[in-house]
C-alpha cells in the first residue's frame, strides 16, 4: 500500500516522534521487565535501554536505543544517541545473557552515536568496535529489530545479530541523509537525492541481504496503528527466535552471515 | 561483468605477471610527492625527507606515506609478498561516477585500493600486514578495504603469523553505503576470532584515522600505538564542532590525547618503527632474544 512512498518520505516516518520507541515494544512484548543501568565504570547512558524480561515466558536480554518522545525526554536519553558508557552498558548486559544463556533482542533506533567533545574524549570508537566485537562471537541467538533509524556505527553497535528484520518504513543506513548529502556534495540540502541513492529503505536492505525479513507497516506508517505493528513485530521476533535456537551454532553462523556481507572479484588470489 | 573492470582486471594480472620475475616491485619504493612541509613549509631536499622517513626535519610533522611506502620501511628487505593484490568491488549501490572516480583515483595513485595486505618478515619474524592508504579515496573502507583486510587476518591466523595493520581512514566509503558499514562488523569480527584463537594483533595508529575504521578492528589492538599528532577519533573534528558549537581545545583527538584518555598504548615516532615491532615480536615470543 505505502509502496509509493519515496525514500525521503520513508526516512521522515522513521524519526516520526509518536512512532512506537523501544519502550514501547518491551512495554508491548515482553513483561516483567528488569531494567539494568551504568557501565559499571562511573556511568550511566540511558539513551540506551535494557535489562531482563521475559518473552512469551522466557528469559531474555532486551537492549534497545530510546529517543524518548516529549522534547523533556528527548533531552534526557540525548535523541537516542549514546555515549560509549552506553555501549559498554550494552556489552555487560550481553555478557550476562551468554552467561545465563538467555537470548539477545536488540531495538535499533538511533541517528547515530553521540559527536560529542565527551564522548569522543571517552572513546567512542573503541566502545562501538569493542561492542560489535563482542556481539560477534555471543555464543546464544541474538535477534535485532530495526524499528525506526538505523544510523552507522552507533546502530551496528546492537545490530551484530544472527537474524535483522526491519520495519516497513524504517531506515538503516551509513550515515544521516543529511550528513551524506553535506559530505559528498557539501549540500545538506539535497538530502532527498541522497536518501534515494543510499539504498537504505527496509526493501532495499533486504535485497543487498543486509536485511532478512522486512516486516509491514499499517498505511501512514506505525505509529497509526501501534497495535497492530506490536502484533507484527512479536510474530516474526519470535519465528526469528525459535528457528535461530533451532539451528544452534549460534557464533559460528552468525560470523558466517556476516563474512559474507559483500562481494569481490576475484574470488580467489 | 562491466567493462571497465575487465579491463582494469586484465591490466593489474598483466602488471602481477610481469612483477613475478622481480624481487621486489618497483612501487615500493615509490619516490616522495611533497618537497616542501605541508605544516610548517619548510622546504628539505628530497634525500633528506626521504632519510628521515618523510618526519619534517623542521616542525616533526609526519607527513601521511603511502601503503607501499609504509611496508618498504617496516618489512626486512626482499621479504615482501601482496596478498590479494588486485581485488576489488563491484559498484554494488551502481552509485552514479563511482566507477569513473574509482578508475581515476586508480590511474593517480597506481594502487587498485584504499589497503595493501602482505605477507613479509620483520626482523626475521613472518608477519601478516595490512596498510591502508590515505592517498587513496581517503583510505575509506568499502567492501573491498574489508575484504582484503579480513582476509588478512584469516591468512595470519591459518598461517599463526602475528598481524600489524596500519590505519589511515577517512571511514566508510560513502558510494558503498550500508555495505561499508557491514564491513565494519566483518573486520571487528575477524579480528575477535583471531585474538580469541590465541593471535597478537599490533594497530598502528596513522594519520588520520576516523569513522569506521576507528570504530571497528584499528581500536581493537592487543597492543595500540600511533604516530605523533595523528589525529584519531570516531568522529571527525568539523562534525564535533557543528553539534555541540564549541571550539575544540587544542591537541583534541591527536594521538597524545589518546594516551592521556587511556586509549593508545604508546607514541612512536617513524624513526622507531621498524625497531618497536621487533621488539614486540620478540616480547611475545617471536624472534631472537637479544643478547646477555
Ligand atoms: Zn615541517
Amino acid at each position: 500500500m505505502s509502496d509509493q512512498l519515496t525514500a525521503a518520505q520513508r526516512v521522515a516516518l522513521s524519526r516520526q516522534t509518536t512512532r512506537p520507541g523501544t519502550a514501547d515494544y518491551i512495554a508491548a512484548l515482553f513483561t516483567d521487565f528488569f531494567q539494568q543501568r551504568g557501565d559499571r565504570q562511573g556511568r550511566e547512558d540511558p539513551s540506551i535501554l535494557g535489562g531482563i524480561a521475559l518473552y512469551h515466558g522466557r528469559p531474555v536480554t532486551v537492549i534497545g536505543h530510546r529517543k524518548g518522545r516529549t522534547l523533556e525526554e528527548n533531552l534526557t536519553y540525548n535523541f537516542g544517541m549514546p555515549g560509549p558508557e552506553g555501549y559498554r552498558k550494552a556489552i555487560r548486559l550481553m555478557e550476562q545473557a551468554e552467561k545465563f544463556r538467555r537470548p539477545v533482542i536488540t531495538f535499533v533506533d538511533t541517528p547515530g552515536a553521540y559527536p560529542g567533545l565527551e564522548a569522543e574524549a571517552h572513546g567512542q570508537g573503541e566502545a562501538i568496535a569493542s561492542a560489535i566485537a563482542r556481539m560477534s562471537t555471543l555464543n546464544v541467538p541474538v535477534v535485532t529489530v530495526v524499528i525506526g533509524e538505523g544510523g552507522s556505527g552507533g546502530a551496528l553497535a546492537l545490530a551484530v545479530a544472527n537474524r535483522v528484520l526491519i520495519l516497513e518504513n524504517a531506515v538503516y543506513s551509513i550515515l544521516s541523509p543529511e550528513g551524506f548529502a553535506s559530505i559528498l556534495w557539501k549540500d545538506a540540502g539535497r538530502s532527498g537525492e541522497a536518501a534515494e541513492l543510499m539504498k537504505l529503505t527496509a526493501a532495499d536492505l533486504k535485497e543487498l541481504g543486509v536485511a532478512d525479513q522486512v516486516i509491514p507497516e499499517p498505511a501512514g506508517g506505525a505509529q497509526e496503528d501501534p497495535q497492530t505493528v506490536f502484533d507484527a513485530v512479536d510474530a516474526a521476533l519470535s519465528a526469528a527466535l525459535a528457528q535461530v535456537a533451532r539451528e544452534g551454532d549460534f557464533a559460528a553462523r552468525r560470523w558466517e552471515k556476516f563474512r559474507k556481507m559483500g562481494t569481490c572479484a576475484p574470488e580467489k588470489e | 561483468m562491466n567493462p571497465i573492470f575487465a579491463n582494469r582486471r586484465e591490466r593489474l594480472m598483466e602488471m602481477k605477471v610481469r612483477r613475478k620475475g622481480v624481487e621486489q616491485p618497483r612501487r615500493l619504493v615509490a619516490p616522495p610527492v611533497f618537497d616542501k612541509c605541508s605544516r610548517c613549509g619548510a622546504v628539505a631536499a628530497k634525500a633528506e625527507l626521504a632519510r628521515s622517513l618523510y618526519v619534517c626535519p623542521n616542525c616533526g610533522y609526519h607527513h601521511p606515506i603511502g601503503a607501499y611506502l609504509r611496508l618498504a620501511m617496516v618489512l626486512d628487505a626482499k621479504s615482501f609478498r601482496e596478498l590479494n593484490e588486485g581485488m576489488v568491488a563491484p559498484n554494488a549501490l551502481q552509485f552514479p561516477g563511482y566507477e569513473e572516480k574509482l578508475e581515476s583515483a586508480r590511474d593517480a595513485t597506481g594502487l587498485s585500493e584504499a589497503v595493501v595486505t602482505a605477507r613479509g618478515r620483520i626482523g626475521g619474524v613472518p608477519v601478516a600486514a595490512a596498510v591502508l592508504d590515505s592517498h587513496f579515496f581517503m583510505g575509506s573502507m568499502g567492501v573491498a578495504v574489508g575484504e582484503k583486510i579480513t582476509r588478512c587476518v584469516e591468512y595470519a591466523q591459518r598461517h599463526r603469523l602475528p598481524l600489524i595493520i596500519f590505519s589511515a581512514s577517512g571511514g566508510a566509503r560513502m558510494q558503498e553505503g550500508i555495505l561499508s558499514l557491514m564491513q565494519m562488523a566483518k573486520t571487528a569480527a575477524a579480528v575477535r576470532r583471531f585474538q580469541e584463537a590465541g593471535g597478537l594483533y599490533i594497530s598502528f595508529f596513522t594519520h588520520p584515522t576516523t569513522g569506521g575504521v576507528t570504530a571497528s578492528f584499528a581500536s581493537l589492538g592487543d597492543i595500540t600505538l600511533a604516530e605523533p599528532g595523528a589525529l584519531i577519533g570516531f568522529a571527525g573534528p568539523r562534525v564535533i564542532q557543528q553539534t555541540i558549537g564549541q571550539t575544540l581545545p587544542e591537541g583534541f583527538q591527536r594521538a597524545e590525547y589518546l594516551v592521556e584518555h587511556g586509549f593508545v598504548d604508546q607514541i612512536v615516532p617513524r624513526t622507531a618503527m621498524r625497531e618497536t615491532l621487533i621488539r614486540l615480536l620478540r616480547l611475545h615470543g617471536k624472534g631472537e632474544l637479544p643478547r646477555e
